[in-house]
């Protein structure tokens, strides 16, 4: 892998890593609140495709935009009328607002465009181009035969979207607003205590309210970008389930936004990688020694404690050394050029991972990011708790 | 405060949040230039109007029944299993695997067999984000969720790859011998001389499906692990101060939930007219039990009402995308209105009818 390569597979996570950014601070500002948002997915799916249907008609990006964050606002308003005013809960109505705006966008982008519930390709200033540096270079060509320093600059610091810089610019401005201005402690406080705010004289209603509409402006970008920025246009599903990969991601910063920037980072070199890499190919002792390893290791783990932990973690602990055995038996049977693998040389055969399992994995790292064997997560007290007024 | 009375909580307040539900259906209608009335009467009749129709309704409400158990018997336990759709496609593998490999003599052991073993795989593909839960805190909504993305991609690559017969060009399992069919009610009908239902695949799993409700119904009220898991809904101190696991409580609530999800899967493979495993053969089943376990109140009987509903609405929904411009995700919508007024906007339409009773009350006393 030259140097080029990992310029572009940097270029690459952060194109993943902004809307999972953007959606993850959306996260931070509501459950700092004590408003759990699972609904983080359907605000960002309406406001991809308002956003471009709005782009589409009108002819400029940015009356989409405004369109797009407009929607999500108007969802995030439902989810403070069914979770604030109404004190329903918090989950069932971030499902309700996901298969919302699931459907929704698809039969009115069928009942509006006809093309099979997706948007007509944006072009021009409908879209949002690529912002490039003064001096940085843009054909393929001349980055791949530039100095290390200018590959850089031309491939990783210029040439996106004007909304990915605005995205980088919210983790300082939210750690500003969150730890350094009244506002900011305010909202830390009304996740952590609300009968203390209250007391305090201050209205915990209006402070959830306030949180949860910022939560609909970061979504609004976020889904803006996906439809206006990284395609030219809304195709069904679009978000991909990056609403719920930005909540695990803010599990894994433990509500704060600069490891926030670095979880979604991470998740989005996972996603770059998964893109560029479909194919992978492990020789089947390494496959052998990853499965094995982590069972022996939960093994151990297990053996330590109570009888739950041996019989799940040991059933799993089975269940993939079977599969690194079966591996290797497949393989030892096969045949090549007339001739049977033995299961000595099958070690060194290598096999192809399925696209499946390499599609699943960043699903599976978030399962394991919420697991906790990367440090215990403390979610803010009040998170997901209705407040009810004392009288 | 003075209660209103049982039937208005019962009835009442699921019909009034179901009809706000259906005016924002007529709402979207019109905003898609679909006539809300036309569009409404060919849903109608494509749910009910022939024999063939009703009997793709009550297939339907079978599978919906299934996951609507599976969502209210961790609801009862206050955890919400939204991985239903995952549980129903691994309960189909376990259903695939058994009636392919094994040489079932009749179709009543092959619905124990395969019966047993969808309820397995259901379970088992619930036993990691249930442990982690119990023991590790981890959010059961998240991980879940998750493990239906990782079911989806688990059988893409079985039904592409593992399990599809060489020379298949669709994503499926070859079709299952014909010892474990089931018999469609249509089957059953002919026996008696009638002929109802058509070719629609409602089959004997329907009385499976009832025979789990009872189930459920035993096992929620009537036994100590029922009121074990009630009570630990209800208050997961009070439940520990009693003596009562949570790690036990919340493990065994999510593996029974699993097992009835993934015994949809019994509906939806060997009871189809081709009995196979096809791809995405969940269909959203697994959401939609959601729905019905909430507007059912996740008891038994109201979650067959509304399975019944759902049937309709999916089946209606089938048709009248068939018939118009309107796609099937409109179903989807409703469907998220009504999780939407019966579950989380509850206090919205119940405040305003509990103050009308209250105050007819009062008045009635002075």
């Amino acid at each position: 892998m030259d140097f080029f390569t990992i310029v572009q597979l940097g270029d690459a996570s952060i194109r993943m890593a902004i809307p999972l950014l953007l959606a993850c601070l959306a996260g931070l500002f509501s459950e700092r609140a004590g408003i759990f948002d699972i609904g983080l997915e359907g605000k960002m799916l309406a406001a991809a495709f308002l956003s471009a249907a709005v782009s589409f008609a009108s002819g400029s990006v940015w009356v989409g935009l405004f369109a797009g964050i407009g929607i999500s606002i108007a969802l995030s308003v439902v989810h403070g009328l069914a979770s604030i005013t109404f004190r329903g809960n918090q989950l069932i109505s971030g499902v309700a607002i996901n298969f919302f705006a699931a459907g929704l966008t698809v039969v009115i982008a069928q009942g509006w465009f006809a093309q099979g519930g997706r948007t007509p390709s944006l072009s021009g200033a409908a879209r949002f181009d690529g912002i490039d540096f003064p001096g940085a270079l843009t054909r393929v060509r001349d980055k791949m035969q530039a100095s290390p320093g200018m590959q850089f600059y031309s491939e990783f610091v210029s040439g996106h979207s004007i909304l990915v810089y605005i995205g980088l610019l919210c983790v300082p401005l939210t750690w500003w607003v969150l730890y350094r201005t009244r506002f900011g402690l305010r909202l830390r406080a009304v996740g952590e205590a609300p009968e203390a705010v209250d007391t305090a004289g201050i209205s915990v209603v209006r402070l959830r309210y306030t949180a949860v509409i910022i939560c609909g402006v970061l979504c609004g970008i976020a889904g803006a970008y996906l439809s206006t920025a990284v395609q030219a246009g809304f195709t069904k599903d679009m978000t991909a389930n990056r609403g719920f990969i930005a909540l695990a991601a803010l599990i894994f910063a433990k509500w704060r936004p600069w490891y926030a920037l670095g979880a979604c980072l991470l998740f989005g070199l996972f996603f770059a990688i998964d893109n560029r890499f479909q194919n992978i190919q492990l020789q089947v002792i390494w496959i052998m020694v990853l499965l094995i390893g982590v069972s022996v290791a939960m093994t151990s783990y297990a053996l330590k404690r109570e009888w739950i932990d041996k019989v799940v973690l040991g059933g799993l602990s089975a269940v993939l050394t079977l599969l690194a055995l079966l591996t290797w038996n497949a393989v030892a049977g096969d045949t090549v050029d007339d001739q049977v693998i033995g299961f000595g040389a099958a070690l060194f055969e290598t096999v192809k991972v399925p696209s499946q399992l390499i599609q699943s994995l960043p699903y599976l790292f978030v399962v394991i990011v919420l697991a906790g064997f990367v440090g215990k997560a403390i979610p803010p007290r009040a998170g997901g708790q209705p407040y009810v007024k004392e009288r | 405060m003075e209660k209103m009375p049982r039937w208005a909580d019962v009835v009442l307040v699921p019909v009034v949040s179901l009809l706000l539900a259906a005016l924002i259906s007529v709402i979207v209608f019109w905003a898609v230039g679909q006539n809300p009335w036309e569009a409404i009467k060919l849903m109608a009749f494509g749910a009910v109007g022939t024999s063939d129709f009703l009997g793709y309704t009550l297939f339907y409400a079978t599978n919906f029944i299934f996951t609507g158990l599976a969502v209210a018997v961790a609801f009862h336990a206050s955890l919400f299993n939204i991985g239903g759709e995952g549980q129903v496609l691994l309960g189909g593998l376990g259903a695939a695997i058994v009636c392919l490999f094994v040489p079932w003599p009749h179709w009543t052991l092959a619905l124990i067999g395969g019966g047993l073993a969808a309820a397995v795989f259901g379970a088992l593909w619930v036993v990691i984000p249930a442990y982690l839960q119990a023991r590790r805190g981890s959010h059961i909504v998240i991980t879940t969720i998750m493990f239906n993305f990782m079911a989806s991609g688990l059988l893409v690559y079985m039904l592409s790859d593992a399990l599809r017969p060489a020379g298949q060009m669709q994503t499926a399992t070859a079709v299952f011998p014909e010892a474990t069919h089931l018999p469609s009610l249509n089957d059953i009908a002919q026996l008696f001389g009638a002929d109802t239902f058509g070719r629609s695949p409602v089959n004997i799993s329907i009385f499976l499906a009832l025979l789990a409700c009872v189930g459920v119904w035993l096992l929620i009220w009537h036994t100590k692990l029922g009121y074990q898991i009630r009570a630990f809904g209800q208050s997961e101190s009070a439940a520990k101060y009693a003596g009562i696991s949570a790690v036990n409580i919340t493990m065994i609530a999510l593996l029974i939930s699993g097992a009835l999800a993934g015994m949809m899967a019994v509906n939806n493979t060997m009871g189809i007219n081709n009995p196979q495993l096809i791809d995405n053969a969940a269909g959203g089943a697994g959401f939609i039990g959601i729905a019905v376990a909430l507007m059912g109140r996740n008891h038994p009987v109201g979650i067959i009402i509304a399975a019944l509903l759902f049937g309709a609405l999916y089946q209606g929904g089938a048709e009248l995308s068939a018939a118009t411009s309107v796609p099937v995700q409109i179903v989807v919508v409703i469907q998220a209105l009504v999780i939407m007024f019966t579950g989380a906007l509850d206090e919205m339409v119940r405040a305003p009818i509990a103050k009308l009773f209250l105050r007819r009350n009062a008045r009635a006393e002075a």
